[in-house]
């Protein structure tokens, strides 16, 4: 299966989710920004970083970029996205996921190795995950906060798409602890924390991340046929 | 020439650490009295030609698609020199 990973201005943690892809045995293919063509990919991640300066807002400019206009279409359609960090915002800002992504509720930033509970298993991404399956991944935020109102966030979790839950400490001031969210169709994932960072034993907490992208390689045939 | 000012500001119910953080340090500068501090931001935007009705909508649609997140923010349009409504 061919996963593209966009590449915008300012994005850094491209080269690490190129590399989780790999590891988990999938292709990796790099989509730029300013080209709208995504080479026949069979799924997206939008990496993390800091997209055009986060100037505006997180994610606010990246979202017009014109390979975000292909994405978007086909994300409706049914193509995996996953959206990490920045890319979570980049997902909230194209409205592709609800609420947004404001400043950490204690003004700093916060790098840390972060316990999380895999909340569903319904979605492109987490299938390899068992729902309530604890696990342990990079955190690394300065905008990580995610909100909504009470009826977005009561709807998220009466439709089970909150996807990851932090445990222990909630590092950013997220409603509800939420670390990720997915779309009703469950293609579509935003999640805060860096899977990408816990792929390999010897770089990170471990290698809990690598059920994120083992996981959209696991999908049937005509789903990842799309295009 | 016209000039319209767009301000954008973070919705009452959000949490702005920003303003916080700028409201925690003015008692060390000797500044007392002040209850709360809210950060926004204020874009200028500089029109070729008149400031019509048409151009106006235009850039209350700017504003609500690109210069303001609508699920976290409000923002006001006004041509400047306007007193702010």
């Amino acid at each position: 299966m061919r996963v593209g990973v966009v590449i915008f201005p300012g994005s850094l943690d491209d080269v690490d989710a190129t590399r989780a892809v790999r590891i988990a045995g999938g292709e990796a293919v790099p989509l730029w920004h300013g080209d709208s063509d995504l080479r026949g990919v069979d799924a997206v991640v939008l990496p993390g970083g800091f997209s055009y300066g986060d100037y505006l807002r997180c994610g606010a400019i990246a979202r017009f970029a014109p390979v975000m206009t292909e994405v978007v279409e086909r994300a409706c359609g049914g193509m995996p996205v996953l959206g990490i960090c920045n890319g979570f915002q980049v997902l909230c800002e194209a409205h592709l996921l609800p609420g947004a992504l404001i400043r950490n509720d204690h003004r700093r930033f916060v790098c840390r190795d972060q316990r999380l509970r895999i909340e569903s298993a319904s979605t492109a991404w987490t299938s390899a995950y068992e729902p309530g399956q604890e696990i342990v991944v990079p955190l690394k935020n300065g905008e990580g906060g995610y909100v909504a109102d009470e009826r977005t966030l009561d709807r998220l979790e009466a439709d089970g798409l909150v996807l990851a839950r932090y445990l222990g400490w909630n590092p950013n001031g997220s409603a509800r602890d939420i670390a990720g969210i997915a779309n009703p169709a469950g293609n579509v994932v935003g999640l805060m924390p860096h899977p990408e960072h816990a792929v390999e034993p010897l770089c990170g907490p471990g290698t809990d991340g690598l059920g994120f992208f083992t996981s959209v390689l696991t999908l049937p045939a005509e789903l990842s046929a799309w295009g | 020439m016209a000039r319209v000012v767009v301000e954008v500001m973070l919705k009452p119910e959000i949490l702005d650490p920003q303003g916080k953080a700028v409201h925690g340090a003015l008692p060390r500068l000797g500044f007392d009295g002040v209850t709360d501090v809210r950060q926004g931001k204020r874009f200028e935007l500089e029109l070729d030609g008149d400031a019509t009705p048409e151009r106006l909508e235009q850039v209350r649609a700017l504003a609500e698609t690109v210069l303001s997140n609508p699920v976290i923010e409000d923002f006001s349009v006004r041509l400047d020199g306007e007193p702010q409504r």
